[in-house]
Formats: structure tokens, sequence, C-alpha cells
């Protein structure tokens, strides 16, 4: 290490030196550093986890541009939309198709199970609008009652999701009918609910009899292939002209989702200030094993001044501290907190794991944090007047 | 300025405190150290000498007078100016003021290291002949908690020459020291100092050391009041 540093800063080692040399305290430091890089890693894990949540289910389908009230901040939210509206958007000719899009939450039960899975209503005769995954087995939703179930849904088991096929088919209790499941796709549980489950609008409106086949939750639209969405998007916003609807591409409704559970859901802010907090954690223990630290060592600064040391030799040393810190602190930071989120993520089936970008972005904070509280702490030199050593 | 002269002071008076509280430490300063001269200077506590050094050793803002080291101006200098002027100087305190965490050999290395451009062996070898020259050959890797009262302030001696310095300025550098190892150290500061043709100014109260100097002079309130040149 000793090496690596005086080939890195071209002088001795100071900082580490200095910080090695007492180790129980060093080790605290590390600790602290490690602690609450631990606490950033859970934190953005719970974020990153929320995100992928909410962008999960856009993924199931396919489409251009969506419609949707007003107030659909998000997949499962807002007021209904009338279907007369797609018909109204027909009369663009980018657009080639739509459909209508029920959504509802149904609990799932069976034996000892009693989950609660987000349900989507789809056409079965439009598989252009599902992802591949379930466009494969949507004919199977012509039939009444039949499901495509969710095999990553919290609650059911690995064993008793892969025996589900055609053969071997799943019957369950929802909404006082019995629904069976013939085919499985790959969900997985999030914030909202405990997975997702695809059964045709009929069924739909079967299972949820306040339910009205004129007006789905939101309108899924394609476009002719090589169709600005924007540009279809703008004329269909002053074709349709009603302030009750949200007309957007589709990514863009995936987007705004995502950004209204991160800062407007009480649990994306609560989730972004504890990553605030984890910073602000990092920053005053880096800050106080720094600042203590030159004050043990007000002496020999002050003897480093006197011998023609200047201001940048100390910002140098403090710095080097930091970067000690900051760097040996975030990798027992990164372990505990990969083994952390990998056990968050058994224990409740939400995407908790540890990501490349996550921990770039932890070790870059850690880092510009550690110096940036070593840069506050040179303020404390200001007192190591050599003229006092006499 | 007398090229002969390493310093040069002229009439230099320092004050303490602001308003009502400053009070004048020192009146009317002359000072001349010739090149390579062993220069004591004595007095009781409070008269003056800790000042005196610090002003020399450009620790502190020249407020009166004029004082010229090695041809520069103090008065008026920038604190960056004096902080160049200060790598040309070697200081020994009373307390041996070590790196705790930094071995001896290290320690001396600093000396070195503070003129920018010197390479990383370079400034090693340098550093461990001088710790030889200090005879601290055999504990060049040692922390200074694992070193004797007297072999640290040599270590502090061998920090403070390595540099090659101009002069080097002591505080009481024996005070802390048994006999033998106080003599030791001043022979030491005698010996290389006249070899490389180095300034010394030592404060001091012990008089033993007072028959090793070249000119004594005695500070009492804030004023010379004898100056002895040894023959």
């Amino acid at each position: 290490m000793s090496r690596i540093l005086q080939w890195l800063f071209g002088r001795l080692p100071i900082g580490w030196l200095q910080l090695s040399h007492k180790r129980g305290r060093f080790m605290a430091a590390l600790s602290g550093v490690a602690f609450a890089n631990v606490l950033v890693f859970v934190q953005l894990g719970i974020m990153n986890s929320m995100a992928t949540a909410t962008l999960r289910p856009y993924a199931f389908f396919n489409a251009d541009i969506m419609i949707s009230a007003a107030d659909a901040n998000a997949l499962a939210e807002g007021e209904n939309v009338a279907r007369q509206w797609m018909l109204r958007a027909f009369a663009d000719p980018d657009v080639i198709a739509g459909t209508g899009l029920f959504i509802a939450n149904a609990p799932l039960k069976r034996g000892d199970t009693d989950i609660s899975l987000t349900t989507f209503g789809i056409d079965p005769s439009q598989p252009q609008f599902v992802a591949p995954q379930i466009a494969g087995n949507i004919a199977s939703l012509q039939v009444q009652d039949v499901a495509i179930l969710d095999r990553l849904a919290r609650g059911i088991s690995k064993e008793a999701a892969a025996a589900i096929r055609p053969q071997t088919p799943l019957s369950f209790e929802t909404q006082n009918r019995t629904l069976t499941a013939l085919n499985t796709f790959a969900g997985g549980g999030g914030f909202g609910g405990d997975g997702y489950m695809f059964v045709s609008n009929q069924t739909f409106l079967s299972l949820f009899a306040s339910r009205s086949s004129a007006a789905p939750d939101h309108i899924l639209l394609r476009l002719r292939p090589g169709a600005d969405v924007a540009t279809v998007a703008e004329r269909l916003r002053i074709l349709i002209s009603d302030d009750s609807l949200r007309i957007r591409s589709y990514g863009d409704a995936a987007q705004e989702d995502l950004r209204y559970q991160q800062t407007k859901r009480p649990t994306g802010i609560i989730f972004g200030f504890g990553v605030l907090i984890g910073v602000l954690v990092g920053l005053v223990i880096v800050y106080q094993v720094l600042s203590a630290d030159v004050a043990d060592h007000l002496r020999e600064y002050a003897t480093f001044k006197a011998m023609g040391y200047g201001p940048r030799f100390f910002l140098g040393i403090v710095v080097e501290e930091a970067l000690v810190l900051g760097v040996l602190g975030f990798l027992p930071g990164l372990v505990v907190g990969t083994g952390i989120l990998t056990l968050m993520g058994k224990a409740t089936t939400l995407p908790l794991a540890m990501t490349p970008g996550m921990a770039v972005t932890v070790f870059a904070g850690t880092v510009v944090f550690s110096v940036l509280s070593g840069v506050i702490a040179t303020r404390r030199l200001a007192a190591a007047d050599p003229a006092d050593l006499f | 300025m007398n090229s002969s002269m390493i310093i040069e002071a002229r009439g230099m008076n320092h004050w303490f405190g602001t308003g009502e509280a400053r009070k004048q430490v020192l009146f009317d300063i002359d000072l001349s150290l010739p090149r390579g001269s062993f220069t004591v200077l004595m007095g009781p506590s409070g008269s003056g000498k800790t000042t005196v050094l610090t002003l020399l050793g450009c620790l502190r803002g020249v407020q009166d007078g004029s004082v010229q080291l090695m041809g520069h101006a103090l008065k008026g200098a920038t604190e960056a100016e004096l902080t160049v002027l200060r790598q040309r100087l070697g200081f020994i305190f009373q307390s041996h003021n070590l790196h705790e965490s930094l071995t001896a050999l290290q320690n001396v290395v600093m000396g070195v290291q503070v003129r920018p451009g010197v390479a990383d062996d370079l400034a090693r070898r340098a550093a461990a002949q001088a710790l030889g020259l200090v005879g601290l050959s055999d504990r060049l890797d040692y922390l200074p908690a694992n070193l004797s009262g007297g072999q640290k302030q040599r270590v502090a001696v061998a920090r403070a020459l390595v540099g090659n310095p101009d002069m080097i300025l002591a505080d009481e550098p024996t005070a802390a020291l048994d006999k033998d190892s106080a003599a030791d150290v001043v022979d030491l500061l005698k010996r290389l100092g006249a070899a490389r043709g180095t300034t010394t100014l030592l404060v001091t109260h012990d008089n033993r050391i007072l028959d090793r100097a070249d000119r004594i002079l005695t500070l009492e309130d804030g004023r010379i009041v004898t100056t002895t040149d040894n023959p």
C-alpha cells in the first residue's frame, strides 16, 4: 500500500502511515465508512428495485402510444378511459391497431396460498400487443376462465409453477370464480402486488362485474412502421382534444410512472432520503476521522510548516487520508451491502441485487465525498502555527 | 547587506497584542550573524529569545526594523516567500517534534523532500547518510516511540541538517537531555555545521554549551545587553 501511494503522490505516504499507525482507530474509521456505504447500498438497492418493479409490467406489452385518464399517474391508477377514443384515434392514418387494457388486483387463493395478483385483461386475438413470452400462449386465453400465471409470483412455489402446463394445469380461486392456469410467464413480485396474471378481457369482465367493456384502464395503440411516435401523439392530442385524457408515447408513460413513484410517492421519497442520510452519515464520519486526525497531528503539521512545506502539501496529506478511508471503507461496504441485498431479495422476492452501476456510483460518490470531507477538515490546519512550536 | 553575513537585523522591534494590551517585547535589536558561525543566544525566561528566533526563522512577520535573511528582506514578505525561505533553514526544537508514525529514516527524508524535484531514492540515501553521521545507522527503521530521548534529538539534528540548510535555528535542543546526550547533540551540531559551512543560532540556558560558541549574545527585557566573541 505504501509503495502504491508513494508512486501515486510522489512523496512519503504520510496520510496512510498516520492512519495505519493507530490500527484500532483506523479499523473503527473504516467500519464507519463501510457502514455508511452499506446504508447507501441498501437504500439504492431498494430504489433500484422500485424502478425495476415499476417498469417491469410495461415490458409485458408492445405499444407505441398509450391513452390514459388524466389522473393515471401509474399503470394501475386513474379513471377508466372510454373505448370510443380508440375509434377516434383510428382516424389518424398512422394508427394501425388499438386495444383496451384492463387492470385490477385480484386475490389468488389455493390451499394456504393467499396472494394478490395484478391482473391484466387483454384481447386474446391481438398478440401483437404483448411481449413474446406472453404472445406465444395468448390463444389459450380465448377459453373463458383461463389464465397465464406469473411463475415468479410471491407465494407460488417454484415446483408448483414449473409444473403448470396445458396437460397439468393449476386451478385456483379468485373473485369467487375458479380460474385455470395453463401456462406461465416470468414476472415477479413488486411493491403493489405479489405478481401478475393475464386473462382475456371477457374473463376479466366476469371477474370484475362492475367493470364495462366500453371503459378499459388504458388504450394501447400500434403505429405504422416508420411513423414518428411523438408526431402522431401530438396529432392525436389535437384530434381528440380532451383534457380528461393523457396521450403519451408508451415509453414516456413508463418513464413518467417511474418519476411519479420516485418523487411523489412516499416510498420513493423515503428511499431517496435514505440515500441522502447514508451520504451525510459517511460525510460526517470521514470528516470526524480526518478532523480528529488533523487535531492529533497539529504539532507535526506545524513542524512541517516550519520546515517549509506549503498548503498544497497539507491538503495532499488529508486528501490522501480521505482516499484511503474512502477506498478501503468501500470494499467491506460492497461485500456486506451485496450480502444484505441478496438476503433481502430472497426474503421479499423483490428485484433487489447489487448492480455494477450501483457499485461504481457508490464508489465514485464515496471517493468524492471523502475528498470533500478532507478538504473541509484541512481548515483546522490553520491552527497549526509553527511559531507556537518554540 | 554584507554578503558575509547570513542575517543582518537593524532596529528590530516587536509587539504582541493589540490596543491597550499591546506590549513591546523586542527593542531596537541589532544583530549580524556571519556565515558558518555558531552563535548562542542566552537570557532569562521572557527576555525575548524565542521571539527573535521565530522572527529570524520566518515564522512570524517582521513588524518594525530591517531584517535581511540571505539577502532577502523579511519585512513585507508574503507567506509564500517566507515558506520558500524556510526551506533553506533547519529547525531543531526543544521537543524533538518527530512524526510519531514515521520511522527515523522517513522523518529525515521529510527534511529533503521539502525541496521540490528531489528523487525518492536520492532522498533516502541522503537521509540514511545523515542518520549515519549522527550515529544512528542501526536505527533507520525505528519509530520515535522506540528511540531514547537523546536518539530522538539526534534524528531531529539529522532532519535539520540533511537538506544542507544555510542556517540552523535551535531552541533549547538539549533541555530534555542528560549531560552526555546534551554534549553529544551540541558537538554534532558544531562539527557538522562547521563541515558544511552552516550558520547556527542556538537558544539555550545550558552554560555547558557556552565554550563551544563563536559568539554569545545575551538578551534581557527585549534588548541585547552583551555580545561576547569567543577566541
